[in-house]
């Protein structure tokens, strides 16, 4: 059967282009008469603006055009929505709120020239005392970041719970066990090593904007151009060509990106702006820096009975999380993970800092990363509290397969899974029963080997119009279908793959359906003009949601096709039955008809019923009706040197449940990702600020990302548990590692190191921060210590 | 100031300014753009080019000193349309998903295979460690040059592949293929 083939590993279609080094990402673009832009940027994390002077540099011979906030002032563009209902200045005006904040654009006629130009703008600025550690930033007196907003006296921003207070302290109250722990999830960034840029060219005929930018978010970002610049929406057009990397970086517009639009406006010539690697990481969305404390209660023999959990939220200049409006710390409140809880409260307040915006950026499935990180933790603290193994605790409360679909006490629906056997997966594959032996003899021998835990549950795929949008946008995703007359297909999609494999996965899917081959089906993507409306691509939503919206395109043709290839075969529709990629007579499976034929003919003068227009092409829209929920068992094997703190991750598990996998090569090599990811935030990755606000994570001399040195050769395994809702039972998993990882990695180390008395310790779990968590003196590895 | 530098084969003469990278150079002289910028500081990979049959950080190398002298970048890995077996190979194994590190990672793999046609998994880990891939997990790469590698050794002994592996890279590739 051809459908049934059309799933299952296979070469991508994107490959061919990007081992011959010819894909084009936004930096390979160039334009006739393209100028280069370059951003000046602050060198103070907060200090009003006195003057600017850009007199020296608007006289260099290669400067074409410098623009200032003032500037953008005078056309309405010097502040511009977030993606939270906040305002983010695009070119300072009043005074800089972080280091690395956009101050000045020059654009030049070669990107040298323009570096050079920064150099002749003069800026005078009135230092302002900073707020930077977040645990003060409600401090009375603590100097106030956004005195920019009407009446604003202090740096809170939101104050947001979730669950039953009172149900869950009553069970706190009389449980037998309580343990808290306070724990630090560090700011980080995805760091995608392509950065972020744009070139912007306006038609002087028709006044047509076409930007080509590293957006993962092709639609909307359309959306938003023409509600921030006031161009019609028909008039923008928004090309994300191969893009190097999202992981959420891409998601929000940045103030570059408005800045190239504008110079080319001002000047008629296209314009293109590419960050450098220290823009980058200090001014794009960064992710994390949450502040938690999280309590867990119990019964004596490790019933898990409620959690309750209390967030500091540093939200840094700006409120530009990227993710559902309605939600102020995202999903968080998904932090009763895998388990079958009676209560759960959780409440976060965020703050404004003096640091880069941002907050959801970081394949982080919109705080589902610190909510799995909370609750694992949480897990592992009380299993020696109560002296239990952390699996067997574990396997004591995951949910069970017949609880499903389950309410989590905090409301969300999970939709499938079997908690259970994919854990004792991931023990039979680690062996976990004989490296508890091994480490039991280590232990005797003075060495430290540490056995880690994670059991997490996602939610992805955002999301159902009724309960989410961005900005008032809902997370619907179209699909354009079109079949040739020779049976070959377009399928135009919403969401753009920054390294995904839509171009593969989706043809894919479209083949299933329709009985063709994906060499076939072309998918269209990354092109506003040419693609239907929708989100794109972050949270793990583009297989929960635009896939869906392919396949039910795919499902419409196939009916059209019935009707007619009943014509053609001259019986009823009715006695037409889908079989092996062709509709058959019922009982005469010779008399059978492929896409193929029956599209030449849905092309030909064939007499079709009355109302029925002919071709084959579908549309559709896909609303979906709840996330999916992928699930997963991780298991980190590590060795700590106890005499210097390094961390060596001997292996890692992972078994991961999708529900149905289109490319099983594709959906590994995600996870592969996000366990790297794991490895680097838990040992490596943190964006440090010392006290007077500078970012000591400016360059990746500084800010450290796992190479395939520190990286295991991973072992992963998988369970197949589909999403009843889901139109082809897929889930999504672009995240699934990254947010279940990190405390598989830090429960290892905390178990290597129980021996010697040590709890917990914050990541990332740096040499320097485990041998002080071995001296009993813990230090705050999210801040430089005073 | 006047450079000539070898570019893929071909010879290229070109007036540029004495603080030009290479990368820039290549990238926006000679429009080769497979070969990317990713860090500025040395420490991603994304522009590894070879310099005299040598992998460099382009981007920490002046177009003044590749002055008289050969580069090859991901262009010219494929020779009269037949891909690279690394190139083969890391589409085989998955050993790309954005592609942006894609290009310095094989220039790479290309150097390691020519110097020892049959590394380790440990090995081809070390050689390429001065290189950052934000997308794989390094898992497929690794597998990517262990199939390139196996790939080589069934053409070398004769497994029905002698003669389909151009000679590619120079004196190097005579260690290969023999």
């Amino acid at each position: 059967m051809i459908a049934a083939g059309a799933y299952g590993p296979r070469p991508r279609k994107e490959d061919a282009r990007l081992i011959r080094g010819l894909g084009t990402f936004v930096d390979d673009i160039t334009r006739p008469g393209m100028l280069h832009g370059a951003i000046l940027r602050s060198p103070l994390a907060h200090a009003r603006i006195v003057s600017i002077d850009a007199t020296a540099a608007r006289a260099h011979p290669r400067v074409e055009a410098v623009i200032t906030g003032q500037d953008l002032a005078e056309r309405g563009l010097a502040w511009m929505p977030t993606l939270s209902a906040d305002v983010q200045s695009v070119l300072a005006t009043d005074k800089v709120r972080f280091q690395g904040q956009e101050v000045a654009f020059v654009v030049a006629q070669d990107r040298y020239a323009a570096r050079d130009a920064l150099e002749l703008v003069v800026v005078e600025y009135e230092p302002l005392p900073p707020v930077i550690d977040a645990r003060t930033a409600l401090d009375s007196g603590a100097p106030v970041v956004r005195d920019d907003l009407t009446g604003k006296q202090d740096n809170r921003i939101f104050d947001w719970t979730a669950g039953d207070k009172g149900a869950t302290d009553a069970v706190f109250s009389s449980a037998d066990v309580v343990v808290g722990c306070d724990m630090v999830y560090p700011r980080s960034h995805p760091a995608p090593l392509e950065t972020c840029g744009i070139v912007a060219e306006t038609d002087p005929v028709s006044g047509k904007l076409t930007v080509w930018s590293t957006t993962q978010a092709p639609h909307a970002h359309r959306t938003l151009y023409a509600i921030v610049t006031g161009l019609a929406e028909h008039k923008i057009r928004v090309v994300s060509p191969d893009i190097g990397g999202g992981f959420g970086n891409k998601v929000p517009i940045y103030p570059g990106y408005l800045c190239a639009v504008v110079a080319a406006m001002i000047t008629g010539r296209p314009v293109k702006w590419v960050e450098d690697r220290s823009e980058n990481l200090m001014s794009t969305a960064f992710a994390r820096d949450y502040h938690m404390h999280g309590e867990i209660a119990a019964s004596a023999d490790g019933k898990i009975l409620a959690v309750r959990a209390r967030v500091l939220a540093d939200h840094g200049a700006f409120n530009a999380t990227a993710q559902p409006s309605r939600f102020p710390a995202g999903f968080f409140h998904i932090f009763t993970g895998s388990y079958d809880l009676q209560a759960a409260f959780c409440e976060v307040t965020g703050v404004y800092t003096n640091k880069a915006p941002g907050g959801v950026a970081y394949s982080c499935s919109f705080r589902i990363t610190e909510a799995v990180y909370l609750v694992e933790r949480l897990v592992d603290v009380l299993a020696r509290e109560l002296g239990m193994d952390p699996a067997d605790l574990r396997m004591r409360n995951l949910l069970r397969p017949e609880q499903f679909p389950y309410t989590c006490p905090t409301g969300w629906q999970y939709d499938s899974g079997d908690y259970p056997r994919a854990l004792s997966l991931a023990m039979e594959i680690a062996g976990y029963d004989e490296l508890r032996r091994e480490q039991a003899q280590r232990r005797a021998r003075g060495e430290y080997m540490g056995i880690g835990l994670s059991f997490f549950t996602e939610g992805v795929g955002a999301g159902p119009s009724g309960h989410m949008d961005i900005l008032g946008l809902g997370m619907a995703d179209g699909a354009d279908l079109r079949i040739h007359p020779t049976g070959k297909a377009v399928l135009g999609i919403s969401v753009q793959t920054q390294g995904q494999g839509h171009e593969t996965t989706f043809a894919q899917i479209v083949a299933h359906e329709l009985g063709l081959s994906p060499d076939d089906i072309e998918v269209v993507h990354g092109d506003t003009d040419r693609t239907p409306f929708g989100l794109g691509t972050y949270g793990s939503r583009s297989t929960p949601v635009s896939g869906a919206a392919a396949a039910v395109a795919a499902r419409k043709v196939r009916e059209r096709a019935r009707i007619v290839a009943a014509a053609m075969l001259e019986v009823s529709a009715d006695d037409l039955e889908w079989a092996e990629g062709k509709w058959r007579v019922r009982g005469d499976p010779e008399q059978a008809r492929g896409i193929a034929e029956i599209a030449m003919a849905a092309h030909s003068s064939l007499e079709l019923p009355a109302g029925v227009e002919g071709h084959l092409d579908a549309s559709a829209v896909y609303n979906p009706p709840n996330l999916t929920f992928p699930f997963g068992a991780y298991i980190c094997v590590t060795d700590v040197d106890s005499g210097t703190g390094e961390v060596r991750v001997r292996r890692f598990i992972a078994v991961d449940d999708c529900g149905v996998r289109i490319n099983p090569m594709i959906v590994e090599g995600q996870l592969h990702r996000g366990l790297a990811d794991g490895v680097g935030m838990a040992l490596m990755q943190a964006i440090v600020f010392d006290e007077a606000g500078n970012c000591l994570g400016g360059s990746f001399m500084d800010y450290l990302l796992p190479t395939a040195v520190e990286c295991p050769s991973f072992e992963l395994g998988s369970t197949v548990t589909p999403s009843p809702h889901h139109p082809i039972g897929a889930k999504g998993v672009g995240e699934s590692a990254t947010v279940g990882s990190p405390a598989a990695v830090v429960n290892s180390v905390v178990d290597a190191l129980a021996p010697l008395g040590v709890r917990h310790a914050d990541m990332p779990l740096t040499p320097a921060s485990v041998w002080r968590a071995i001296q009993g003196n813990p230090m705050r590895s999210d801040l430089t210590p005073s | 100031m006047r450079i000539t530098v070898t570019v893929n084969g071909s010879e290229h003469h070109r007036e540029v300014e004495p603080r030009l990278l290479l990368i820039h150079f290549l990238r926006d002289e000679l429009r080769l753009t497979g070969s990317h910028w990713g860090c500025d500081t040395s420490n991603c990979g994304a522009c590894v080019v070879w310099l005299d049959e040598t992998p460099v950080k382009s981007c920490t190398v002046l177009a003044a000193m590749a002055d008289g002298r050969q580069v090859v970048t991901v262009e010219g890995l494929a020779r009269g349309g037949e891909l690279d077996p690394v190139q083969r190979g890391f589409a085989q194994c998955h050993g790309l998903q954005c592609g942006f590190c894609t290009p310095g990672m094989m220039m790479t793999a290309r150097w390691l295979l020519n110097r020892n046609p049959d590394p380790t998994p440990v090995e081809i880990r070390e050689a390429i460690s001065g290189q950052i891939c934000r997308c794989t997990g390094y898992e497929n790469i690794v597998r990517a040059v262990r199939w390139a590698s196996e790939y080589e050794a069934q053409a070398r002994s004769g497994g029905g592949l002698q003669g389909v592996l151009p000679n590619q890279h120079g004196d190097d590739d005579a260690e290969v293929i023999t």
